[in-house]
Formats: C-alpha cells, sequence, structure tokens
C-alpha cells in the first residue's frame, strides 16, 4: 500500500481492484446515483483531459466552490491529475472572501457547483488577474450569461483526443510525494485566511495511519455533508476514501441530510460538536411531543442508558440483569432512535472542532454509538491526537495518533511534529516561520497538558484566549460557554471577563429549541430579535446561567468565572457578519470590538442599552438592526478563588 | 393584429409571434364590468405582466385566458385559431397552465402527491390499470415520476417531498403550486400573484425561478403582481388595468413613464 504515492495513484488501485464497487453516491432526483471506482476514474481522467485542453498549466490552482456532490469531488482529483492544484472554497462564502482566496492564490480556474456560486465568481471576476475560465456543473440559469470563458462541466469532459491523455499522463508521471495536493485556507479566527500547502506525502500518511487506527473498511459508507474547503472532509472524503475505497454518499440538498443520512445509515461518521446538539435538540424537542407512556419509557431507559451503556462500549465488565435491561431498552428505545438519527450503523463516529459538553458526548455514547474525539487542524492534516475505541473520555482528545509527536512549552502550548505537517503557508513565509520552526514542529495555538497517568491530551482553550482576571484567577472562557450550550435553547455564548473583575456572557438562543417551547406555550413572536428579548425567554435563560454558575463554582481553578450579568442577544452569530468563522466557531475580538456598547452595558449598570447593529444578508446586502437589550443579572456562588499559581 | 414579427430583448432573449391574442374582451357580472373592452396579446417566449389596483380586473383577466370565465363580448384567439368557449380543463390540454391567488392545494396530500396531479394530462392509462399497478400503467407512473422529480430538483423542494402540504408555511406552499402548474408542461404559464404574502428573500428566490422556468423551459409566462420592482425586473412587457380598462401597455420603462399609469397608482388630486 505504502508504494503508492499521491491520491491520483490511488484512484488508479481502487480502480484496479475495486472496480465495480461504488465510489460516490449522491441521490439526486429522488433515486440514490452511484458512480463505481472504474466510473469514478473515466469521468476524473475525461475532467483532467479537459482542464489540459483548457490550457491549465502544472503547479496552477484551480478553485473548487459548491456543495458537497461527486463531480466535485472528482473534479479536484481531475485537477490533480492535470498537474493542478485544486483549492476548495466555502460555498457559503461572500464575494469578498471568494475575491480575496481566487486573488491570494492567483486561481486560472473556478469550478462552480452552480448559478449562485458562478454568480458570485462574476462579481469579483474584474479583481482577479489571471483567471481564465469558469466551468459549472449545474446550468440552470446559466444559459443567457457570456460563455466566451465559460463552460459546463458536460462540454468540459467532450474531449476525445489521445495527444491530452498523453499529456496527463506525463504530467501525472512526473508527480512524487512531495507535489502539493491540495491547498486548503485555514478560517482564521483572527486575520484573513491563510493557505495551508498540504503535499501527497502529508495526506496519504495521515490517511493510511488514521485508517489504520479505526479499522476502516473498503466496505465504509461515509456521508459528505460538511464543508468542502474543509480539512476534515478533504481527509475523509478524499484522503481516507481513496486510501481504503469506501463510499462517499453526498446528499440531495443541504436541507435533506439529516433524512439522507438516515437513507444511507454510514458506518464512519463524522459531525462537529453543533450537529450532535443540533440532533439531541431535535429529539428533545419531539420527545416533549411524545405520548406520557413513549416518554417514560424514554426517561426511565435513557437514565440506566446512562450508567451502563459508556461501560459496555469500553468493554468493561456489567452485570447480567443491566445488560438484560439495556438490551431490552436497545430494542425500546436505544436502536429504534440510532435509527431514527441515522446511525444505526455507525461504527466509528468522531466529533472535533471545538470541545463537547460532556452531557452531549456521554448521551451518544450511553445510546452505544462509539463517538470519540480526536483533536487536529489544517496544519496537520487533520489528525494530531485521537481516542483509542476503550480510552474514550468526554475531557480529553486521546493519545497522538501513530506517527505525531507531542510537546508541550513552558507557557502552556501544544505543540507537534508529524507526517502530516503542512509544507508551508503559500507565498507567507514569515507566517510559515512563526508557527513551524526549523526542526519541524509546529504551534496549535491551544493551551493543553498531557495526563501523566493515560497519557490523553487534555486542551484547555485556545491559548489566547487563555487569561487571567483581575484577582489572579485563571480564565477560560469556552470552558464556561460549553457548559452553557449544553441547554438546547442555547444556540452559542461569548463569555468576557480576561482582565476584568468579573464575567459576563452574550447569549445566543437556539429558534428551534426555543421556537418550539414558545409555540407550545402559545407565546406569540413576530421575529427572532422579538423571541430572543421575551421575558420568559429571558427568564429560562437565566435559570441556565445561574445552573451553570453552580457548576463552575465546584471547579476549583475555574470558579471565578462565573457570569455576573449576561444579555439575550438580538441577533444569531452569524459568519457572513465576520462574528463567526465558517466553521462556525466564534471571532471573540471581532464581536468585542463590534458589541462594544453592549459589554459596557454589562459591566456598567444599565437596565437596558439601545444598540444598532450592521448584518450582513445571505446574498452581500448590507443592513441595520436596532434594538433595546436588556441586560440581566445572575446570581453568583460565593467561592474563594485561587489564583493562576495554583494552575499548571 | 397577428404580428409574428419575431424581436430580440434586450437581455438577449428572442421573443416569437403571437401565442395568445385577446381582442376586445368584455366581461360582466350582472351590472357589474370587470373587463371593458380589452386587447392586448402574448407572445410566444415572454414574460407578460398584468398589474394594476386592487379591483383592477386583473384575476377575471387571467380567469378568462384560463377559460373560467367567458367574456360577453369579444374574441379569444390561441395560437392563430379562435377559442370557443371552453371548459377550463379544455383549456388546460392545449398546455394552459396556472396557479391560484388563494393557494389550492390538496392540503392532505404530500408534495410529490400533489405535483404528480399536475401530470394528469400526460397519463394516458385507466384509472384500474393505473389503481392494479398494470402493464402500461406501470412504465407510465415512473416515466411521470421522473417527471415530476426533475420538477421538485428545479425548484429545490426535495426536503419536502414526502410532506403533506397543509403542514407547510405559505411561501413553500406558492412553490408547490408552482410545480404542479409546470408538471403539466405547460406551453403558456398563469400565475396569478405568486409572490403575494412573500417577505424580501422568497421574493428574490420566486423571481428566480420564474426567470428560469421561462429560460430554460422556454415557457411563455403570463403573471399578475402587486410587487411593482418585481414586474419591473421580470417582465418583457406589461399591460396596465384600471378599473377595468386597459390603462397602459408596453415595456417596463414605457409603462413607467406612462401618465394615467402613474395617476393610477399613486392617485390624481381632485379639484
Amino acid at each position: 500500500m505504502t508504494e503508492l504515492a499521491t491520491i491520483p495513484a490511488f484512484l488508479d488501485r481502487n480502480a484496479a481492484e475495486f472496480g465495480a464497487s461504488a465510489a460516490y453516491r449522491e441521490k439526486e432526483f429522488g433515486i440514490w446515483q452511484q458512480w463505481t471506482w472504474a466510473e469514478a476514474k473515466a469521468e476524473i481522467e475525461e475532467m483532467a483531459r479537459g482542464l489540459i485542453l483548457l490550457g491549465l498549466e502544472i503547479g496552477e490552482h484551480v478553485a473548487i466552490i459548491g456543495r458537497n456532490r461527486p463531480q466535485l469531488y472528482m473534479s479536484m482529483v481531475a485537477v490533480q491529475c492535470a498537474g493542478g492544484i485544486p483549492v476548495p472554497l466555502y460555498q457559503d462564502a461572500v464575494g469578498e472572501e471568494i475575491a480575496y482566496v481566487l486573488g491570494n492564490c492567483a486561481a486560472k480556474f473556478v469550478i462552480a457547483g452552480d448559478q449562485e456560486q458562478v454568480d458570485k465568481v462574476i462579481e469579483v471576476r474584474d479583481r482577479i488577474e489571471g483567471l481564465r475560465h469558469v466551468v459549472y456543473l449545474d446550468g440552470r440559469g446559466l444559459r443567457k450569461y457570456d460563455h466566451s470563458e465559460m463552460s459546463s462541466m458536460a462540454d468540459l469532459r467532450t474531449t476525445e483526443a489521445e495527444s491530452d491523455r498523453a499529456e496527463m499522463d506525463r504530467r501525472r508521471a512526473q508527480q512524487t510525494g512531495a507535489t502539493t495536493c491540495v491547498m486548503l485556507y485555514t478560517s482564521g479566527t483572527t486575520g484573513k485566511p491563510k493557505g495551508v500547502v498540504l503535499s501527497h506525502d502529508n495526506i496519504v500518511a495521515t490517511s493510511i495511519a488514521s485508517s489504520n487506527f479505526d479499522g476502516l473498511r473498503q466496505t465504509d459508507e461515509v456521508l459528505a455533508y460538511l464543508p468542502m474547503a474543509w480539512v476534515g472532509d478533504f481527509i475523509f472524503s478524499i484522503g481516507q476514501a481513496m486510501v481504503t475505497g469506501f463510499t462517499v454518499n453526498c446528499p440531495e440538498s443541504a436541507d435533506t441530510i439529516m433524512h439522507d443520512l438516515r437513507e444511507i445509515g454510514p458506518t464512519y461518521y463524522f459531525a462537529p460538536p453543533r450537529v450532535f446538539e443540533g440532533q439531541l435538540t431535535n429529539v428533545m424537542i419531539r420527545m416533549e411531543d411524545a405520548s406520557r407512556l413513549k416518554k417514560r419509557m424514554f426517561d426511565h431507559f435513557m437514565a440506566h442508558a446512562k450508567t451502563i451503556g459508556p461501560k459496555l462500549l469500553d468493554g468493561e465488565p456489567v452485570g447480567a440483569m443491566d445488560r438484560l435491561k439495556y438490551r431490552l431498552g436497545e430494542l425500546l428505545v436505544f436502536g429504534p432512535l440510532k435509527n431514527t438519527l441515522g446511525l444505526s450503523r455507525v461504527r466509528v463516529g468522531y466529533t472535533a472542532g471545538e470541545a463537547i459538553g460532556p452531557e452531549l458526548f456521554d448521551f451518544y455514547r450511553s445510546i452505544g454509538i462509539n463517538l470519540k474525539q480526536l483533536y487536529g487542524q489544517t496544519e496537520a492534516s487533520v489528525f494530531i491526537t485521537q481516542q483509542k475505541d476503550n480510552e474514550v473520555r468526554s475531557d480529553t482528545v486521546g493519545t497522538p495518533t501513530p506517527g505525531v509527536e507531542l510537546r508541550i512549552d513552558e507557557s502552556g502550548e501544544v505543540f507537534y511534529r508529524s507526517p502530516g505537517t503542512f509544507v508551508e503557508y503559500y507565498n507567507n513565509p514569515e507566517s510559515t516561520a512563526s508557527t513551524k520552526d526549523p526542526e519541524g514542529w509546529v504551534a496549535t495555538g491551544d493551551a493543553g497538558f498531557i495526563e501523566d497517568a493515560t497519557g490523553h491530551l487534555r486542551i484547555i482553550d485556545r491559548a489566547k484566549d487563555v487569561g487571567k482576571m483581575a484577582s489572579g484567577a485563571l480564565f477560560a472562557p469556552k470552558f464556561v460557554e460549553n457548559k452553557l450550550k449544553f441547554f438546547p435553547d442555547i444556540y452559542e455564548a461569548v463569555v468576557f471577563g480576561n482582565t476584568r473583575d468579573r464575567c459576563v456572557a452574550f447569549v445566543n438562543i437556539d429558534l428551534t429549541a426555543v421556537g418550539n417551547w414558545a409555540e407550545r406555550n402559545n407565546i406569540a413572536y413576530a421575529s427572532y430579535q422579538e423571541l430572543a428579548q421575551h421575558p420568559r425567554v429571558i427568564e429560562t435563560i437565566t435559570d441556565h446561567v445561574n445552573t451553570v454558575n453552580r457548576s463552575v463554582a465546584e471547579d476549583e481553578m475555574l470558579s471565578g468565572c462565573q457570569i455576573h450579568r449576561f444579555l439575550v442577544l438580538h441577533k444569531q452569530l452569524d459568519a457572513d457578519d465576520d462574528e463567526m468563522t465558517r466553521t462556525q466557531k466564534v471571532r471573540r475580538r471581532i464581536i468585542e470590538e463590534k458589541y462594544a456598547d453592549l459589554i459596557d452595558g454589562l459591566y456598567g449598570d444599565a437596565e437596558e442599552v439601545y444598540t444598532e447593529t450592521d448584518v450582513t444578508y445571505e446574498d452581500g446586502r448590507k443592513g441595520k438592526i436596532r434594538a433595546t437589550v436588556k441586560m440581566c443579572d445572575a446570581e453568583v456562588v460565593a467561592v474563594e478563588t485561587k489564583t493562576l499559581e495554583a494552575a499548571e | 393584429m397577428l404580428d409574428t414579427d419575431n424581436f430580440t430583448t434586450p437581455d438577449g432573449r428572442t421573443i416569437g409571434g403571437t401565442v395568445l391574442d385577446l381582442r376586445n374582451i368584455t366581461l360582466r357580472f350582472g351590472g357589474v364590468e370587470a373587463i371593458k373592452d380589452i386587447s392586448f396579446d402574448i407572445r410566444e417566449g415572454e414574460i407578460r405582466a398584468i398589474i394594476g389596483p386592487n379591483g383592477a380586473g386583473k384575476s377575471s383577466m387571467l380567469n378568462v385566458i384560463s377559460g373560467f370565465y367567458v367574456p360577453q363580448e369579444g374574441e379569444v384567439w390561441f395560437r392563430g385559431e379562435k377559442r370557443p368557449p371552453m371548459k377550463p380543463y379544455a383549456v388546460a390540454q392545449q398546455g394552459v397552465a396556472r396557479t391560484f391567488q388563494n393557494i389550492a392545494l390538496f392540503e392532505g396530500m404530500s408534495v410529490l402527491d400533489n405535483v404528480m396531479c399536475g401530470r394528469l394530462g400526460h397519463m394516458k392509462t385507466g384509472l384500474f390499470a393505473q389503481a392494479l399497478w398494470w402493464g402500461k400503467a406501470q412504465a407510465e407512473e415512473v416515466e411521470n415520476r421522473a417527471a415530476v422529480e426533475r420538477i421538485i430538483d428545479f425548484l429545490e423542494i426535495q426536503a419536502i417531498r414526502k410532506t403533506p402540504v397543509g403542514r407547510l408555511p405559505y411561501g413553500l406552499k406558492k412553490r408547490v403550486e408552482l410545480a404542479r402548474a409546470l408538471a403539466a408542461e405547460p406551453s403558456l404559464l398563469l400565475l396569478d400573484e405568486p409572490m403575494a404574502g412573500m417577505n424580501v428573500e422568497e421574493k428574490e428566490d420566486m423571481s428566480r425561478f420564474i426567470l428560469d422556468v421561462n429560460d430554460e423551459f422556454g415557457t411563455t409566462i403570463a403573471l399578475i403582481e402587486h410587487d411593482m420592482g418585481v414586474v419591473m425586473d421580470l417582465s418583457d412587457r406589461v399591460v396596465v388595468m384600471d378599473y377595468g380598462r386597459k390603462i397602459g401597455d408596453g415595456t417596463p420603462d414605457e409603462v413607467r413613464g406612462n401618465q394615467a399609469v402613474i395617476d393610477a397608482y399613486l392617485g390624481v388630486a381632485h379639484d
């Protein structure tokens, strides 16, 4: 297996060895359409030859933008076959962001999913020097567009000339493990995104190591629904899929993901905590609507599962009666529940990207889903640490993936070195030098420590977010935010308090959960804003904050992070407004600046604050929303705060 | 009057000859004249808007075209032939489909079944063959389902394919109604206030769909709409009605500058 150095080489092997089994599936026109590995190879080569014919030169960048579709995955491999470098972009990125990336990597071609994406490219086209051609998949609405520098994927693939094949083969023969495999832009919680250059060696080595770690098989099924521009999706849907030859399934549309998940029943499943949270919220909402008998049955068996389920998964000894009762629960509750969630067949499930609330994590493990955590980043080709099957815990991210070395420096920041370590930041030697030292150690930017007893890595927070409060107590906002976010009513929370004498928080309500609750309680509301400021919503959120404060008070290191005052935000934090990254992580600095008036209000003694906020609509237009936001007080548990000296 | 010269719109589409020609139509309900001596035509491939204040007779006009009302005076010429008074289903068989101002879907049926209803004109096998899923009926159903799935994909309603229509929000119901009309593969599509009661985003989506339908399938579209911005952006030509009379007819720009239209919409000072 190891002699194959590049993704196209694995494609050849897959077409030869498992030619008749499914490489890609996509639900279209209500039916799952399938590409076998042999068909995928043929189609990829047609695309590659088409790109060469269009004038793609070796080493040129080709941007790919659209929702997860087999043809877009295939086009990434086609770009590689043609000697180019694929650069997947976030499909919900607005014009400016696209312009930045296209300009930064000097993309020569763009492969776009549909009219929406083509429009965004056309909008910024004048500013991108050297952009030569746009290829699109779905031609709907594009008939009238000027096609002098644009063509459909079908047209691209019509090349018959054998000379292109020779040229493609010649280019492929030049490729080695050191050739750039893909360039991915980091979402960047601060500053402009940077292009992370990953070689075939990086991708192939990590894909093989991680696939072996979890015993992934050729017969596994994944659902590709996370942004294609995200390194995780590249590793799962291209890296590991090529290396092990499993099937990548693409949903019908963004709205049908949960339905498609149930139809496919993936065996290997990845989701960020937010998705698991959303699924659990849905379950809980529906249980509220269920009949009394079902609800009691659910509560009863879930309570049993909480104690027994994780032990069973970890292979610990469990009494015969408990086992029997769990099995009954499986029959009556967990089995149907897993089926509804589409997780019945999951053998290996991962979550990462953010810390996951322990209760949330335990919920999935208790119903028998082998959900594990991994820790990684774009610069590492994802994998830094992973949890072994029998060593799964919610508060650690596991032990180093085979081949990865870990080091914690004096300040507590985590460093790693691995075969997956990125080559460089594109055209940015300063950033490369400040992140990766000459020996290949990379700074993660996360503060953490390795547990002596188990060797597991524990991440505390982003290194730059961890601070000290005025009293000297340790300030770790994520710790408190995660506790808040476990409540289905709370979608997002941002805690402030660095260098201050007390902590305050912004809370975003979850429109699904709170909206459902409002409907049930006959509470009328006309907008998100109105619902967020409804006195009864604020009352509920206050209860949640008080509960969290009690729980935070129990942690001796972080008891200073209790929330003294908070507010329920009048708008949802949104990536379109730069308040979050495209991977849905909050950008603290930006939020802090943007809502400075509200933070002042929380630290002052105002009862409510009038504010105007700029918003960006989905189509890129700007607007303003005005609101009077209520400042709320929370109950704080009195504790003696320990200072940072007591921490690591 | 039957002008068959093709012309090209500013955005490069070719508008063909006359599809529907309405000549001196007058429609009365008892003593009320809903439509007074109106003539205009609809050409192949164009988007033709009918606008006017409330009660101007727009919906009545659409009902005349769809055959629901038979005018007391005047002639309807369809594809070069004078149309005798006929039932709406006969008009539908000629390739005219419509949506309604106040949604007329089967609330208890799924989206899929509602859209399938639109295929009725394309099904030839009998009730029993269909009920028994027997012989040609099977192949026919598959064929029609494929056609419906293409429309579901086109209008991006995959996620609600199996949802009962009664459970859908208003904006989506409107889209389902459009889907059902499209399922008939009409050559002339009549839309009665397709964007009434929608928010800006829903209106944008609907506008995009209407343009795409016209563009992809070459469907001729006649629509009634109140939102001036939408009408001016979408349509090739506009008929303006007020109190049952035609007070303007032309391209959006021409209509915009027409004093009678401005008066009808903004009101005139009576002194």
